[in-house]
Formats: structure tokens, C-alpha cells, sequence
């Protein structure tokens, strides 16, 4: 898209507001790239809290027997590190480019509600140090999985407590995120920048939020029924008091599939900005990415059963979840189609942003692939709850979400900070990721089709050789992500200025309008999009 | 920002506020919904029965009229229920009442018979007040279970059985 003037704002630096300094610019602030920065923050070290207990996992993991955590407490792990990575690491880096990137590729000023942006921020912060204290209370962290399934869930000590209370709060600042987002993405585009002109990463987010917004409440009122279970004497999901557990497996997966989505949708959008890019070519199919992420969004709703094969559905519901699951597949095949025909014949190169796009690519498909094999009832009837599942989810979160927050970090690390981030350790951090990712992961398939089962801390004999090669892969992803931390504090402080477009083919409106790095208050009057 | 435009950011996001407390309420909604579901398809009875007892020949049923009689003992002795309809395997619980009437404490024992007489090797009791001698204080009246099935083993064509109980006073009860 172009626009009808191409002058810069850079007179905004020297903008009449007062600017606080040091912990008060944080703490008070309304400005979307600071909360943007904020979140993205938050998110790295919640990434590295999740990490650590990843790495405890693998270590008790890399031979069978128990030799360094006792089981309670390994239940623990594997439960917290996929709430941080969940709820901590992936959705508020999620928001943190939400943050920055909206407001600048609609040619907006700011969010609609930067009070209330604020607050969504800052909500976050309790709620991860209440997950992560809940290490320390009697009893230990909640050991239920991230599921949060009763029985056990409703048996467990405080600190279930306080993981309810945590989940409470992440909803709401989830939920107040989203209506920012949404009323920022309709209410305040720039003159021409009509709905399908916007970048992709703004249309997967609008959708995003929706899903949230329609889903987080659900999880709160699960969880809500898990407290007054609790304290309160209901029986909502207690089978001693008349209630159901399994009830509390179709709410949880009602809000639990669209959740998945919420965590790859925006992946979609980084990628279908960046791929056209280092393509030097448009994106092709923009109307059916649009069409394709939203008839996921849709579908997502319709299939949550797939989580739950093994619980005694009538066989009518199971084929039904089943052949709903499998068609998400069609339009997910469309968005990875159109990716690689954006590629096909383009100029490209393979800077750091290309090489973990196309990591994307290639290893969110497979986990796609795996997927597949999941939905088909018969088959996971063999294979739920085994390693097979583990493998599955981490190809599409760790390769799918957390690969393109990497390549979407990378390529507008330029944009903001104003330096350029250095390529070749960029690239070194690419390739031991992908490297150490597959080795962790891949194996993880075989442990799964041979029986063994996930959340277990001691496994049989046969099993040994692969765990020891999933651990070793696992210590080399988890290491290797120290790079990127090196990278961009580096970055941040090198003085290699960035151009204002460093990247030959980037054409939304923060690239072509707004100088690197992006001023502080940016296009507060709306630039004309043609 | 002007008054317009944040006049339609608030409407936005009441609409919005709107869907979630929607979804919230749906979230409780599904609660009943689920269970109305599952009885209406019968999955949580299946469930329920399937795991107490798969013996359960749902194909047939076999009614089962109750019959009491006092014999001599001119106490009142009666069966709370006429028949009692069931499908072989299906555990059921029926009860008789007996009203000593006589003004004296009585200690008898009942005699089950069965009509036709070869059902009665299909019967099967757990719990019966013919297991024991009752011992009824004058004036009492006393209600008294019968926990049985029929055998699976029954015979196709044995669709109507009578059980009948039969009181006899035990010599030397009367003081
Ligand atoms: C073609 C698309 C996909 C299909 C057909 C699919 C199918 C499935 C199925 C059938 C399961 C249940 C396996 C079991 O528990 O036995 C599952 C689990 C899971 N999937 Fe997917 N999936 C797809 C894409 C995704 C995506 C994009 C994400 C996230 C970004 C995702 C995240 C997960 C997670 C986290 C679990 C495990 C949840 C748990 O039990 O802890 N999936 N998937
Ligand atoms: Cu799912």
C-alpha cells in the first residue's frame, strides 16, 4: 500500500507531553510502545522461567529412575512450565506486538483505551508471581497439569489457590487486551486503510482478540466452579457430591482449543509479513488468508471433543469431533500454500527473520501433520496421553508460535530500537534452534507410538536411549536462547544505526512512514492510505 | 482524540463487555446443558449401569407378581407392590409389610415358594427377610425387604414368575 504523503513524523520527538523517567515512565505509562516493550519483556523472562523448569524435566528425563526431583514435585513442573509458557511467555508476547505493531500499521496515534492498556499490563505481573511463589506454599505447586483437571485439581492445597487466582486475573487483562485491540483495529484506522487493506498480522489479531474475548470467559467460569468445588461445597465437577470431572473436560476444551489458535493465529500473520518480504513479492492469496483465518477461528469452536476421545463419548460424537478436526486442516493447508507460493520464483534471501519463517513453515507442518494423526479417533485412542501428544503440541507452539515471535523479533528489532541486530549470531541462534528443537522433539514421536506415557518422571528400560537424546537436544535449544537474549541487549546498545527500511520488500505503513527507530508518538495525524 | 471518537470506542466496547459476560454465562450454562444432554441421549445412565453391571439382559423382562400369605398365623401380611416388571440381571428391591395384630409377640419364618415351581432356582436373593426368624413384638408393624434378581439363565419363556411368601408361626414362640 502507498500513501499520499511520504514525509516523516520525526518532528514528534520533541512532542509537548511530559515525559516521566526511570520506574514512573513505566509504571504510569499509556504509550503503546512502551507497554509493548513491557510485555515483550515480561514475556522473555517468563520464557527463561519456563525454560529452567523445561531443563528440570529433561535432567530427571535423560535416564530412567529418579534422580534428582521427587515425583510430586516433577508433577509440578511439567503443570507450571506449561502454564508460564502458556499464559506467561506465548499470549503476552503476543500482546506486546499486538501493541507496538497495531497502532502503527493502521496509522493509528495510539490503542483506543491506553489507561486501561496499562492496566492489562500490569494485571499480568501479579499473576505470574502468584504461578510461580505457588513453588514455595505447602504442598507445592499445582500438580494437576495444565489442564487443571479434577479430581485432583479439587484435592490439592493453596496453592491451587492461588493458580485459580492467577488464571482469574490473566483472563481479565486478556479480556481487557482484546476489547483494546478490537475497538483499536475498527475505530481507528486511517483514512483508506479500509478492512482489507490492513497488514495480516492486524487481521489475524482482530480475530484473535474476538476468540479471546468469547473463550477467556469460559475459562474463568470453569475455574470458578473448581473454587466454589473447593470451598464452597458445590459439586459441580466432584463425583463424591454428584458432579461430573469429565463435565469439567469439555468447559476446560471449549476454551481450550481456540486457545491453541489464539497462540498461532498472530504466528500466521508474522509470517505472512515476513515471507512476502525476503520473497520480494506480494503475499499471494491475501483474501484467502483472510478467509482461511477466519473460518479457523470459526471451526475451532466445533472441536474440542478431539481432547477427548478416550472418555466414553457416544461413537456419533467421536466421529463428529473427529471429521470437524480434520477439516481445520483445509484451511491451514491454504495459508501453508500460500506461503510457499509467495516464495516460489521470488528474489529471496535468508536473513535471520526468513530462516525462522521458513522453520515455521516446514515445522509447523508437520506438527499439523501429527495433528492429523491425533484426530483420527481410533488412533488416539492408542496414543492419547503419550509422548506422542507431547511431541505434537511442542512441534506447533515451540516451531509454530514461539519460532515466529522469534522471526517477527528479529525483523522489527530495526524498527524498534533504530539498530540492527547482528546477523550472524542471529543466524547461529536460527540454527541451533532448529538443530536442538529436533533433536528434542522429533524423538518424542517414537517414545510416544512405542506406549510411554507424558507427565511421568521414571519410565521403563526400552525407552531410555531416546529420552537421552530428547535431553540433549532440549539442553541444546534451551542454552542456544541465551544467544538471542545476547543479541538484543547488543543490539540495543551497538551503535550500527538501522535504516528506516532496512528490509527491500517491507511495505506496511511503519516501514515505508515512520523512521527507525519509530518515534515515540507516531502519526497523530492519520496518513492517507491510497 | 475528540468527543466522537471516544464516544464510539466506549459503544464498542460495551458491545464488546457484552459478549464476554454472554460467554461467561454460557460457560455456567454449560453445566445444565450438559447434563440434559447427557440424559437425554442416555450416555450418563449407560455409563452408570455399564459400570455396576454388565450382566443386564436389557432384551427381555420378566414380571414378577408378589404374593403374600399369612398361613395360619392370622396376623396382616401383605406386599407393598403388586408385580414388579424387570430384565433379567437387574438387582431390584421389593418390600412386604407384616402387622402382628395378635396381641402377643409371634416369632415366625417365611417360606419362599415360586410359581411355576421351577423358576425358583432362578431367583436370586441377597438380602430377604426369609433369611432369618422374625421376631414381631405385639402391635408392631414392620416393613421388611426383599433385595433379589433373576438370574440371566432363566429361560426365554419364563416371562411371569410368582413369588410367594409363606409365615409360619415357629413352636414355642408363644409365651
Ligand atoms: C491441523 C491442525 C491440528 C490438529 C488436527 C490438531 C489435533 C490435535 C489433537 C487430536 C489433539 C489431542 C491429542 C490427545 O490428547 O490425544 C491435540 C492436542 C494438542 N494440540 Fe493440536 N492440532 C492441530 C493444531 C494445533 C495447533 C496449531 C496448536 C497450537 C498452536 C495445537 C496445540 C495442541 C496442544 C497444546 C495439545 C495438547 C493439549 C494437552 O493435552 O495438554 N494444535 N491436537
Ligand atoms: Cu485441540
Amino acid at each position: 500500500m502507498s500513501a499520499a504523503s511520504p514525509a516523516h513524523d520525526t518532528h514528534h520527538d520533541d512532542h509537548a507531553h511530559a515525559h516521566p523517567t526511570g520506574l514512573k515512565r513505566w509504571l504510569f505509562t499509556t504509550n503503546h510502545k512502551d507497554i509493548g516493550t513491557l510485555y515483550l519483556w515480561f514475556a522473555l523472562a517468563m520464557f527463561f522461567t519456563g525454560g529452567v523448569m523445561a531443563l528440570l524435566i529433561r535432567a530427571e528425563l535423560f535416564q530412567p529412575g529418579l534422580q534428582f526431583v521427587n515425583p510430586e514435585f516433577f508433577n509440578s513442573l511439567t503443570t507450571v512450565h506449561g502454564l508460564v509458557m502458556v499464559f506467561g511467555a506465548i499470549m503476552p508476547a503476543w500482546v506486546g506486538f499486538a501493541n507496538w505493531l497495531i497502532p502503527m500499521q493502521i496509522g493509528a496515534a495510539d490503542m483506543a483505551f491506553p489507561r486501561m492498556n496499562n492496566w492489562s499490563f500490569w494485571l499480568v505481573v501479579p499473576a505470574a508471581i502468584l504461578l510461580v511463589a505457588s513453588f514455595f506454599v505447602p504442598g507445592g505447586a499445582a500438580a494437576s497439569g495444565w489442564t487443571l483437571y479434577p479430581p485432583l485439581i479439587i484435592q490439592q492445597g493453596i496453592s491451587i489457590d492461588m493458580t485459580i487466582l492467577a488464571v482469574h486475573i490473566l483472563g481479565a487483562s486478556s479480556i481487557m487486551g482484546s476489547i483494546n485491540i478490537i475497538t483499536t483495529i475498527l475505530n481507528l484506522r486511517a483514512p483508506g486503510m479500509t478492512l482489507m487493506k490492513m497488514p495480516l498480522f492486524v487481521w489475524t489479531w482482530l480475530i484473535t482478540a474476538y476468540l479471546l474475548i468469547a473463550v477467556m470467559p469460559v475459562l474463568a467460569g470453569a475455574v470458578t466452579m473448581l473454587l466454589t468445588d473447593r470451598h464452597f461445597g458445590t459439586s459441580f465437577f466432584n463425583a463424591a457430591g454428584g458432579g461430573d470431572p469429565t463435565m469439567f473436560m469439555h468447559i476446560f476444551w471449549f476454551f481450550g482449543h481456540p486457545e491453541v489458535y489464539i497462540m498461532i493465529l498472530p504466528a500466521f500473520g508474522v509470517v505472512s509479513a515476513i515471507i512476502p518480504a525476503f520473497a520480494r513479492k506480494p503475499l499471494f492469496g491475501y483474501a484467502s488468508m483472510v478467509y482461511a483465518t477466519a473460518s479457523i477461528a470459526i471451526l475451532s469452536f466445533i472441536v474440542w471433543g478431539h481432547h477427548m476421545f478416550t472418555v466414553g463419548m457416544p461413537a456419533a460424537g467421536n466421529l463428529f469431533f473427529m471429521y470437524a478436526t480434520m477439516l481445520i486442516a483445509v484451511p491451514t493447508g491454504v495459508k501453508v500454500f500460500n506461503w510457499i507460493a509467495t516464495m516460489w520464483q521470488g528474489s529471496m534471501t535468508f536473513e535471520t527473520p526468513m530462516l525462522f519463517s521458513i522453520g515455521f513453515i516446514c515445522l509447523f507442518t508437520i506438527g499439523g501433520f501429527s495433528g492429523l494423526v491425533l484426530a483420527v479417533t481410533p488412533v488416539d485412542i492408542t496414543i492419547h496421553n503419550t509422548y506422542y501428544v507431547v511431541a505434537h503440541f511442542h512441534y506447533v507452539l515451540v516451531s509454530g508460535a514461539l519460532f515466529s515471535l522469534f522471526a517477527g523479533a528479529y525483523f522489527w528489532l530495526p524498527k524498534f530500537t533504530g539498530k540492527m541486530y547482528n546477523e550472524s549470531l542471529g543466524k547461529l541462534h536460527f540454527w541451533l534452534s532448529v538443530i536442538g528443537f529436533n533433536i528434542a522433539f522429533f524423538p518424542q514421536h517414537f517414545l510416544g507410538l512405542a506406549g510411554m506415557p507424558r507427565r511421568i518422571p521414571d519410565y521403563a528400560l526400552q525407552f531410555a536411549e531416546w529420552n537421552m537424546w530428547s535431553s540433549i537436544g532440549a539442553f541444546i535449544f534451551g542454552f542456544s536462547q541465551l544467544l538471542f537474549l545476547y543479541n538484543v541487549i547488543e543490539c540495543i546498545r551497538s551503535s550500527r544505526k538501522a535504516a528506516d527500511n532496512p528490509w527491500e520488500g517491507a511495505d506496511t505503513l511503519e516501514w515505508t512512514h515512520l523512521p527507525s527507530p519509530a518515534p515515540y508518538h507516531s502519526f497523530e495525524t492519520a496518513p492517507v492510505v491510497k | 482524540m475528540d468527543a466522537a471518537l471516544a464516544a464510539r470506542n466506549r459503544e464498542t466496547m460495551t458491545k464488546l463487555l457484552v459478549i464476554c459476560v454472554a460467554m461467561l454465562g454460557f460457560g455456567f450454562a454449560m453445566v445444565p446443558m450438559y447434563r440434559q444432554i447427557c440424559e437425554s441421549l442416555g450416555i450418563a445412565q449407560t455409563r452408570a449401569v455399564g459400570a455396576a453391571n454388565t450382566q443386564v439382559d436389557a432384551s427381555r423382562s420378566v414380571t414378577v407378581e408378589l404374593v403374600a400369605s399369612s398361613g395360619k398365623l392370622p396376623w396382616r401380611f401383605e406386599a407393598l407392590e403388586r408385580e414388579v416388571k424387570l430384565h433379567p440381571g437387574q438387582l431390584v428391591t421389593v418390600n412386604y409389610r407384616v402387622v402382628n395384630t395378635l396381641g402377643r409377640p409371634v416369632t415366625a419364618q417365611a417360606v419362599m415358594s415360586t410359581a411355576p415351581s421351577e423358576a425358583g432356582k432362578y431367583i436370586e436373593k441377597q438380602a430377604c427377610f426369609c433369611f432369618s426368624n422374625q421376631t414381631i413384638g405385639a402391635g408392631e408393624e414392620r416393613i421388611m425387604p426383599v433385595v433379589f434378581l433373576v438370574s440371566p439363565k432363566a429361560p426365554k419363556d419364563l416371562t411371569t414368575i410368582s413369588l410367594s411368601y409363606t409365615f409360619l408361626e415357629l413352636p414355642g414362640s408363644a409365651s
